[in-house]
């Protein structure tokens, strides 16, 4: 996907302006509420009219004001899940599935809906009424819906917001896992940074004023030592759990892991930054499970903590130490040094 | 209480008559309207509105009045309808007209309030996977007005049938051509004795009234139950 976005639009109090080209098939938008990113979703889908600009997906023309092109929003192809997954209350979920589906030409239709009910496990539920799904249920049909009017791009606007922690983990391997077998391209808006980490590539960050910076998602993470309570998390994949003892071992690319909690057959996992230790040496004695000799790769300071990239016998790791520590312990770039995780460091995502 | 008489019952029917088509006739003018106040921009959208609520405020004698001047044989209207063949005043027709402008407001403002209550996502959502306006009109406006509509149709219907002032001055009170039941009670209220024959027409009119809401009740729940499934 090729976007390149060039639009102004006003309102009383309230001026949007951005300017981007993009090509790749995750993107992200991130940035905190009114900083502009549903302005731009609806311009993109159509449901906006800009003020002024150019819209270009791929080789079509969607808005241009000086020739007056302005694509209607139906002829658009461009898929929408919103926040709060808006099924439409009168239909059942097999005919909310098919809706976008019906009004899509022939020639157009390249996805099965057997092969996508079966990704989005909705089988079991498409006699119901929407009313009587879950939040990530619905959810799941919203996208279900917008995939099988196969667009040539689908925009989610904070899809994942309005449910928990739980639910939310539940559907980003049903999300990704449409997006990686069905090939649409995809704009993920969200202002969670962890949601952007596991759905994108590349993002572009708008704050108050406008857009301000386009960046590789995992870039965008690595400075965020301070954000939150939990600063940065690494995000791992295990692979091939074995029991030992009361404990889990699992595979990390070359080294082994031990963990406490393996989590219902998760493959994703979340360390914080602030859960690894850094050790000189390798201790004699210590409590935790893990310890791992790694090479510094790089080391950046975000205010009063330094964000320490290691490279884990070609797993990378980002430790979080404070300024005082570095000196100390006298790593830079090219050092060798020790890493200790507890096994109860570990959070099982999906 | 009194058995109804032969013309009791043409009155009762001409009610039905006149409440039925005023009602279906109504309803999709009814939708257009209250479509357009919603979702339209207009520029003289306030004047608009007031000019559809009118009637809920005036006298029915002056609407009905203001009616008989537009159709009368000397109105705007009438000339070109006698030209066509068609006579308003004191027929069947100018009873559902009288009915019909009298019931519109209350018919409007029940559908208006209902479309102004769909979230504008759903509207969004269907235009966003291909549905042009008209389609989203069809599949999502209008059946999620559906309880609203109801609601409207059921008020138009129980106004039709109590209508009175407008339906006397365009209609007359001619009994088996236009006497619905309001005037026929009014003309027993008028003559000596007749006030038995009055209450029967009345327990008549409370008995179709209750019919009325109670079928929009179940369609209502209907409704309801096919959303919340």
């Amino acid at each position: 996907m090729n976007l390149s976005v060039s639009v102004k639009k006003s309102y009383p109090g309230f001026r949007f302006s951005v300017e981007f080209k993009l090509s790749g098939n995750q993107l992200g938008v991130f940035g905190p509420s009114g900083s502009g990113k549903s302005t731009l979703m609806h311009m993109l889908a159509g449901l906006l009219t800009p003020d002024s600009g150019l819209i270009q997906l791929d080789d079509t023309t969607l808005f241009d004001s000086s020739t007056g092109i302005n694509i209607p929003v139906e002829k658009r192809r461009i898929g929408v899940v919103f926040q709060y997954a808006h099924l439409f209350p009168h239909m059942s979920v097999l005919k909310n599935l098919f809706y976008g589906r019906k009004r899509t030409k022939a020639d157009k239709r390249l996805i099965s809906p057997q092969a996508l009910i079966e990704v989005l496990n909705l089988s079991h539920l498409l006699e119901r009424g929407p009313n009587s799904l879950s939040g990530g249920e619905r959810q799941r049909v919203a996208l279900g819906r917008a995939v099988l009017a196969c667009p040539r791009l689908i925009l989610m606007d904070e899809p994942l917001t309005g449910l928990d922690e739980e639910l939310k983990l539940q559907i980003i391997p049903y999300l990704k896992r449409v997006f990686d077998d069905f090939g649409i391209p995809l704009v993920f808006i969200s202002h969670s940074l962890r949601e952007m980490r596991l759905m994108t590539n590349e993002v572009l960050v708008f704050k108050k004023d406008g857009l301000s910076d386009r960046l590789a998602t995992e870039d965008l993470a690595r400075h965020s030592l301070m954000a939150g309570s939990r600063g940065y998390a690494n995000i791992l994949t295990l692979e091939r759990p074995q029991p030992v003892n009361d404990l889990w071992e699992f595979s990390w690319g070359k080294t082994e892991l031990i963990l406490t909690d393996p989590g219902e057959n998760a493959t994703r996992f979340e360390l914080d930054a602030k859960d690894i230790m850094l050790f000189k040496k390798h201790p004699e004695a210590s409590s935790a499970r893990n310890l791992l000799p790694c090479e510094v790769i790089d080391l950046y300071q975000v205010r009063n903590r330094v964000g320490v990239e290691l490279n884990c016998r070609g797993n990378r790791l980002i430790a979080q130490v404070v300024p005082q520590s570095i000196d100390e312990l006298d790593i830079k770039a090219g050092a060798n040094i020790v890493a200790a995780i507890k096994a109860s460091a570990f959070r099982p995502l999906f | 209480m009194y058995n109804l008489t032969t013309q009791d019952i043409h009155a009762i029917r001409l009610s039905m008559e006149v409440a039925t088509t005023a009602t279906l006739l109504s309803t999709p003018i009814g939708f257009v309207t209250a479509y357009i106040l919603v979702f339209i921009r207009l520029p003289a959208k306030s004047l608009f509105e007031g000019l559809i609520n009118l009637p809920l405020v005036l006298p029915p004698v002056v609407v009905g009045y203001l009616l008989l001047l537009l159709f009368g044989n000397a109105g705007f209207l009438g000339p070109i309808l006698d030209a066509v063949h068609i006579r308003i005043v004191f027929t069947i027709a100018g009873a559902i007209i009288a009915s019909a402008v009298v019931g519109f407001p209350l018919l409007v403002r029940s559908i208006r309030i209902g479309m102004e209550g769909i979230d504008i996502h759903y509207l969004q959502a269907s235009r966003t996977l291909g549905a042009p306006w008209w389609d989203t009109l069809f599949t999502i406006t209008l059946p999620l007005s559906g309880k609203a509509i109801l609601a409207g149709m059921t008020l138009m219907f129980a106004r039709s049938l109590g209508e009175f002032g407008a339906t006397i001055i365009l209609a007359g009170n001619i009994p088996g051509v236009t006497q619905t039941i309001p005037l026929a009670i009014y003309d027993y209220t008028n003559t000596p004795g007749g006030d038995p024959m009055a209450l029967s027409l009345c327990l008549v009119s409370i008995v179709l009234s209750f019919a009325v809401l109670l079928v929009s009740e179940a369609m209502a729940g209907s409704f309801r139950r096919r959303e919340n499934r």
